[in-house]
């Protein structure tokens, strides 16, 4: 049972008081639209370069990698090694160059200055969608915690309020709050908040890893407790039948390495924004190198808090008896029997809104991965540290929020209203415009929370949206950047056939645990895989094959554009960057060696 | 932009360490350190976060004093007025 005082309180409350007051400081200098939308394209690097990976470090990275951790063990730093890693390579060497250089305002608009409007179009309203979606998945994440570790029963129960609303009050106030600073500061606000949170975040994982590891006997205990499979990253991977994901090195290699990885961070918005807001083009471009630095460390801060959760042992009710002055005392500790069910510190899963235990469709329990991180925390951590433990979870929570709704309101101004729905208004109005965006996004997202609630995995179900949206998009952007001769209409039939690619593949594949449904096999199912991450991977490749040839067909079929109107889009017409004066170690392509010899070393340390 | 981001970081860092520090001292040899095996885990983290707190304070303040003395920044600003 969570027992916070109020020091917890008293560090939770001065962390929301310095978000806030971010927001305020920030006011006085959102003056023109391209403040709040670009952060006046004016900040150092080294912040835009934390804010990069802090975007991403949203309920999806901190309880998501926790409970891929738990689930598939350290297979799951592989979203590291050769899904985040070698990607913000390739973005910080090769696209920034076009993104930054092209003085295009958001991704979509990049892709009409390269393409033509309908790609635009399409690919504004697909990434609309999508951050809604992550940002409602966050919010969901943080009131399942919330609801869990009882933070707000008290105060409910003194209000007479039914328990049920925790739920739905947690959801609203996340949301006022990142409302609040955006508002105010729009993407600069957005930005510092991202870093505050991200330092946050190491300052309270920190410390539950080291702990965690003290208590399981080191590297070499928590190695004694698992599974041999649970401890490697490479070995296992080339069969599907010997690692815990089930997913064989094709799948994986070309699945999570060169399309999903490539995908989510070469192309989403969400992280290309802080890079875009960045001073000069060689910022730019160190930015994604800048964020792979801490990012290469991550797995020992996320994915081992889930690993050491599955690896302590189970807590059972027990009773102990104390003799105090010849009188005999039973102390009871009673364990919830989701717990006694669960494996380590996982318990078993039960639904938020029925309040009744979850089972998969062999009647096995289902454990809640989601709380194998949360879990640490309550376990590891006394009054006090708890408080900056909790802050950082919610920390997280928030930057993930934050970033999906700067990107959404980017996005939904420029490319959407600004386009079709009201053009040639004043800079004042599209900043009115944005801010109400701000406001819609978030209102979106809070019915999409509610979505969230059918999924074990929060990973698996943002892999899910990212298999439908982001894999095809990246052969788009290969193309458009690497083939002069890729058309508008090639594109535009690309998208779609990729998108679509990826739900028929949904809908025909189902992973062997689960019922039909949102987990797919909704239209008949002729393959069964062994975990949803299998089958995630596998609907990336299809959605990018597909997109990939029919761009190319179309293309070849279609007028090309000429190649005077293509300089700055696309890499064999554009003039390479302009070298700035400086050493040639602080040179972006210095430091991406750097970057790739420093993830070689980790994957072999985690083979 | 004038604000430097290390100041109110390492503000913030700075009251957090020594909230946890203080608390970690007022509470030595409690029995809620059972959880963290021990360790007093408030108060060696809290000085761990009020080192670093001052740290980004001391480099903050640096960085805002050298932002003070800038030129205005000379950036694009220039070439995107005329595209207005």
């Amino acid at each position: 049972m969570l027992n916070l005082t109020a020091v917890d309180w008293l560090i939770m409350l001065l962390y929301f008081v310095f978000v806030l007051g971010i927001g305020f400081a920030l006011k006085r200098s959102m003056k023109t639209s391209k403040d709040f939308f670009q952060a006046g394209r004016a900040l150092p690097a080294w912040i835009c370069g934390l804010a990069f990976i802090s975007a991403n470090l949203g309920a999806q990275e901190v309880i998501g990698m926790g409970a891929s951790g738990a689930k598939y063990g350290l297979e799951t730093a592989h979203f590291y090694g050769i899904g985040a890693i070698p990607a913000m390579i390739f973005v910080g060497i090769f696209m920034m160059p076009f993104y930054y250089g092209s003085k295009a305002r958001s991704v979509p608009e990049f892709l009409r200055m390269r393409f033509d409007e309908k790609t635009r179009a399409l690919n504004a309203c697909s990434f609309a969608v999508m951050t809604v979606f992550s940002s409602g998945i966050s919010m969901y994440a943080m009131a399942r915690l919330i609801q869990a570790l009882h933070v707000f029963d008290g105060l409910f129960y003194s209000l007479g309020w039914p328990q049920q609303g925790i739920f739905t009050f947690s959801i609203v106030l996340s949301a006022i709050i990142v409302l609040a600073y955006i508002f105010l500061g729009g993407l600069t606000s957005a930005i510092y908040n991202e870093v505050l949170q991200f330092f946050l975040i190491i300052a309270g994982f920190l410390p539950l890893v080291l702990l965690g590891l003290r208590n399981i006997g080191g590297w070499g205990g928590l190695k004694a407790s698992l599974p041999v499979a649970y401890m490697h990253e490479w070995k296992g991977v080339a069969h599907a039948s010997t690692n815990p994901m089930g997913i064989e090195i094709i799948g994986l290699g070309m699945g999570l390495g060169f399309v999903l990885g490539s995908g989510y961070w070469c192309t989403d918005f969400l992280v290309i924004q802080t890079a875009m807001a960045s001073k000069n083009m060689e910022s730019a471009r160190r930015v994604p190198l800048i964020a792979a630095v801490p990012k290469i460390f991550f797995p020992f801060l996320v994915i081992l808090p889930g690993l050491l959760a599955i690896g302590l042992p189970t807590p059972h009710t027990t009773t102990v008896e104390h003799n105090i002055n010849g009188m005999i005392v039973r102390d009871t500790n009673v364990v919830p029997q989701n717990v006694e069910e669960g494996r380590g510190l996982v318990p078993a899963k039960i639904n938020p809104v029925t309040g009744k235990p979850m089972f998969m469709a062999n009647g096995q329990p289902l454990l809640d991965y989601d709380m194998a991180t949360p879990n640490m925390l309550l376990h590891f951590f006394p009054t006090g540290i708890l408080g900056l433990g909790l802050t950082a979870l919610l920390a997280s929570f928030m930057s993930g929020m934050a970033g999906n709704v700067t990107a959404f309101n980017t996005v939904f101004t420029y490319d959407l209203y600004q386009s079709y729905i009201h053009k040639g208004g004043s800079d004042k109005h599209y900043m009115a415009v944005g801010r109400w965006a701000t406001v819609g996004g978030i209102l979106l997202s809070i019915a999409t929370a509610y979505a969230a609630i059918n999924f074990n995995n929060i990973m698996d179900t943002l892999q899910l949206v990212f298999s439908f949206v982001n894999a095809p998009l990246f052969a788009t952007f290969l193309l458009g950047m690497f083939w002069k001769r890729a058309t508008g209409h090639g594109a535009f039939a690309g998208l779609i056939a990729g998108t679509a690619a990826a739900m028929l593949h949904h809908g025909l594949t189902l992973p062997i645990e689960a019922n039909p449904g949102i987990h797919g096999g909704w239209l008949t199912v002729v393959h069964y895989y062994p975990s949803d991450m299998a089958q995630n991977f596998w609907g990336a490749i299809f959605a990018f094959s597909a997109n990939f040839i029919v761009t190319v067909v179309v293309s070849l079929g279609t007028k090309a554009r000429p190649e005077s109107e293509l300089v700055g889009l696309v890499h064999s017409l554009t003039p390479k960057p302009p070298r700035a004066h400086d050493v040639w170690w602080k040179s972006p392509e210095a430091l991406a060696v750097a970057v790739l010899v420093m993830a070689i070393g980790l994957n072999i340390f985690f083979y | 932009m004038r604000l430097d981001l290390r100041i109110p970081m390492g503000m913030m860092f700075t009251l957090v360490g020594m909230i946890l520090t203080a608390f970690g001292l007022s509470t030595r040899g409690s029995t809620i350190y059972a959880a963290s095996l021990g360790i007093n885990a408030n108060f060696w983290w809290g000085l761990v976060l009020l080192v670093f707190g001052v740290t980004m304070l001391l480099l903050g303040r640096r960085g805002q004093k050298r932002l003070a003395n800038l030129p205005p920044e000379p950036v694009d600003e220039s070439r995107s007025r005329l595209g207005h």
